[in-house]
């Protein structure tokens, strides 16, 4: 299996609400220099209500070389899907995408905040995202049973959660809009003490 | 006895002035400027972290902090020579899928901000004479901030008579073992006795050992499975596996994915459950109880007694003895364990007590695993340093979001919170040996962002940079520090990542010629000798 490195080699710092986002592609193994050339570029296909901060405010996190995560490819002209993710903050994400693309493999390759532990193979809650619209729910094929078993174990289950591993777009899905659960509990002291 | 006593209220005499060594700085960190622009620096040194641990709440918390605190440098300390804890040495060989998260913990391990500090112990003597060991009190004096997450590497125990026969292991120690784990390398289970097998409890580690004796073990064989646990359960003479808990199937531990995996084994059988601990209308209850009911009642496709193998959840049984066989053999072995009858103070409640009844009952059997849950212990250096650690719990006293902190009752106030600037925990040892690689990642991600937060405001304090300490912020230098305090000899046992990589690549080379993805090596020896 390739080496998983984090979802882009241009991984952003976020300091105090401070975020930096960028929409980057880097080919597979690219040494990190020319990935973090690649930062300079236009971010395409992407808009946030994050705004923009210099370029060098942005660090890689890895001085190897980066695979990206997921695989994705930009949508071809004409072809784009959209997907909005709304992060545990409130922003919105609005993401062109190509037809096929599943909703970690796409939150990763932007840098959201989405862990994907077991390599979105099904096997943990950490993708769990919930879909805002019931009608939307409605037209992803049902999840399968290892799904809702992992989907038991989601922290904020919601009828309309689903693991972002298992739900890939269409057609049918273009304009779909998806929330990241707040992922911490309340916890209380408490229940430690 | 506590040599430290503090409060938020007065001057807090933590961190102990403990007696400072100086040593020359290392001028490979000196100057070493870094294009980040906003830097979270006091004193203009970066953050240093020293993560106690190398499992996943161990790199989950150094993985956030490092993307919460800009130029974090973070140095993990682990015991043995091969790092991710219970991914490695917990997570049953089965579920290949669940060590995934295993890539993001390399991912943290290529920054050149981490360093991977192998084959030391931290406080404590290595269990093994080619270790090397680190005091606690002199990692406080190297860095800003510790972060505990070294588990919870002791079991809990029963306390009935027979407990230490031969012939009953502990489920902790089996699961070591059929890991490769060094510590329970020599546990050679006896599974040639007979046919049953008794597992206490019903979480989900007893149905990972009800698996491992169930499942074909061609299919084991292909897993990264240890080979002595290969060997030992090819020879295997388990056909009966009896999993056994005090309450019912509303009140189980386990989770539907293993129950259900369980059901799916071919040629496995699964024994009814006792109908009348499911509630009458179990379509009325919630998701995730109405959905493991379903699994429970609806049972496997195979009928037990058709099936080679079996399996049963024995409700309602609190066990009370271990027995040998009458007349006794010599040396006395396991032969039965016996039960106390149980009743449910609300049977359809998932937070519903036992309470004994007068029944006895007895399963036969050569066989037990006691699979009663985990506990963490505190380091050896608590006592003297004042971290308080609650035994009741089997927990580091924390806030909840992992900052050590302390609850004390003085005279002058019924109660105040001494805190500890510097010190974290995640993991098991902040909120129990409960719940799955995500439930650890979530509570490690609270530490790391408390840890943010606090590094953050200015009116908070960490370890070392408290002027008139007798220790400038120049010698918080962390790993680069600590190794100064060793011998050579110590310091030439430690094992980076480079040398673990080495190890893992010899394993799987070793892996390929049996057509497994690695085999692994179960003495620190053997690991060791890679790197010559």
């Amino acid at each position: 299996m390739l080496p998983r490195l984090l979802p882009t080699a241009t991984r952003s710092v976020r300091l105090a609400g401070q975020s930096v986002r960028r929409y980057t592609k880097p080919s597979a193994a690219a040494p990190l220099l020319r990935a973090a050339r690649s930062r300079s570029g236009p971010a395409p296909a992407r808009s946030t209500t994050k705004p923009a901060v210099p370029q060098a405010q942005t660090r890689s996190f890895s001085a190897t070389a980066a695979v990206s995560h997921g695989h994705i490819d930009p949508p071809k002209p004409g072809e784009e899907l959209y997907v909005t993710f709304i992060d545990k903050e409130g922003g919105e994400h609005k993401l062109a995408v190509s037809k096929g693309d599943n909703l970690l493999d796409i939150a990763q390759a932007h840098d959201l905040e989405m862990e994907g532990a077991c390599g979105g193979s099904c096997a943990c809650s950490t993708c769990h995202v919930i879909v805002l619209d019931q009608e939307y729910y409605d037209r992803m094929p049902e999840p399968d049973d290892d799904e809702n078993d992992m989907l038991d174990l989601a922290f904020g289950l919601q009828e309309t959660s689903r693991l972002g591993c298992q739900v890939a777009m269409t057609p049918e899905l273009d304009g779909l809009r998806v929330k990241l659960p707040s992922m911490t509990r309340n916890l209380q002291s408490k229940d430690f003490n | 006895m506590l040599l430290f006593t503090r409060s938020t209220r007065r001057a807090s005499a933590w961190p102990p002035l403990l007696p400072s060594r100086r040593q020359p700085r290392n001028p490979l960190w000196l100057g070493a400027p870094r294009h980040y622009s906003a830097p979270a620096t006091r004193h203009g040194r970066p953050f240093r972290l020293a993560v106690i641990g190398s499992g996943p709440a161990g790199f989950y918390t150094a993985y956030r902090t490092m993307t919460r605190v800009q130029d974090a440098r973070v140095d993990m300390y682990e015991a043995l020579p091969v790092p991710f804890g219970l991914v490695r040495f917990g997570v049953a060989p089965d579920h290949p899928e669940v060590k995934n998260c295993q890539d993001k913990f390399e991912e943290v391990a290529s920054s050149p901000n981490f360093t991977f500090i192998g084959n030391v112990t931290v406080g404590t003597a290595s269990d093994h004479p080619d270790g090397a060991a680190v005091s606690l009190a002199s990692l406080l004096r190297r860095y800003n901030a510790v972060v505990f997450s070294y588990g919870a590497p002791k079991d809990r125990a029963l306390g009935i008579p027979g407990e230490s026969l031969p012939g009953v292991y502990s489920a902790r120690e089996f699961v070591g073992w059929y890991n490769g784990l060094p510590e329970h390398a020599d546990l050679a289970p006896d599974l040639t006795r007979g046919d049953e097998a008794v597992i206490i409890g019903q979480g989900n580690v007893a149905l990972d050992v009800a698996r491992m004796l169930l499942e074909d073990v061609d299919v084991l064989r292909r897993s990264d499975i240890a080979e002595h646990a290969v060997e030992t359960l090819a020879r295997s003479k388990v056909r009966r596996v009896h999993i056994v808990g005090r309450r019912g199937p509303m009140q189980a531990a386990f989770t539907i994915k293993e129950v259900r995996e369980l059901m799916r084994l071919p040629a496995v059988g699964f024994h009814p459950i006792d109908a009348s601990l499911v509630p009458p209308d179990p379509k009325a209850l919630p998701r995730a109880p109405r959905r493991l009911m379903d699994v429970l009642l609806k049972g496997s496709p195979t009928p037990p007694a058709e099936a080679a193998k079996s399996w049963s959840l024995d409700f309602l049984l609190s066990p009370t003895a271990f027995l040998p066989s009458d007349p006794p053999s010599d040396p006395p072995r396991l032969a039965a364990v016996r039960f106390a009858r149980t009743t449910l103070s609300s049977p359809f409640d998932p937070q519903a007590y036992a309470l004994p009844a007068d029944e006895t009952a007895e399963l036969r059997t050569p066989l037990a695993f006691r699979s009663i849950g985990y506990r963490s212990a505190p380091l050896p250096e608590f006592a003297a340093l004042g971290i308080p650690f609650s035994e009741r719990h089997g927990v580091i006293s924390n806030d909840g979001r992992g900052r050590v902190r302390h609850e004390e009752r003085t005279p002058d106030a019924a109660m105040a919170l001494g805190t500890f600037p510097g010190l974290y925990c995640a993991g098991w040892v902040k909120r129990g040996p409960t719940g799955v690689i995500a439930s650890t990642m979530e509570d490690a991600f609270a530490t790391a962002d408390a840890i943010a937060e606090d590094w953050a405001d200015a009116s908070v304090r960490f370890l070392n940079e408290a002027p008139g300490q007798g220790q400038g912020p120049d010698e918080v230098n962390g790993w680069d520090a600590v190794r100064h305090e060793m011998t050579r000899g110590e310091v030439n046992k430690v094992v980076h990542w480079e040398g673990w990589k080495r190890i893992d690549a010899a394993e799987r080379e070793r892996g390929a010629k049996v057509g497994k993805e690695r085999e692994k090596f179960t003495r620190t020896a053997e690991m060791l000798a890679v790197l010559g």
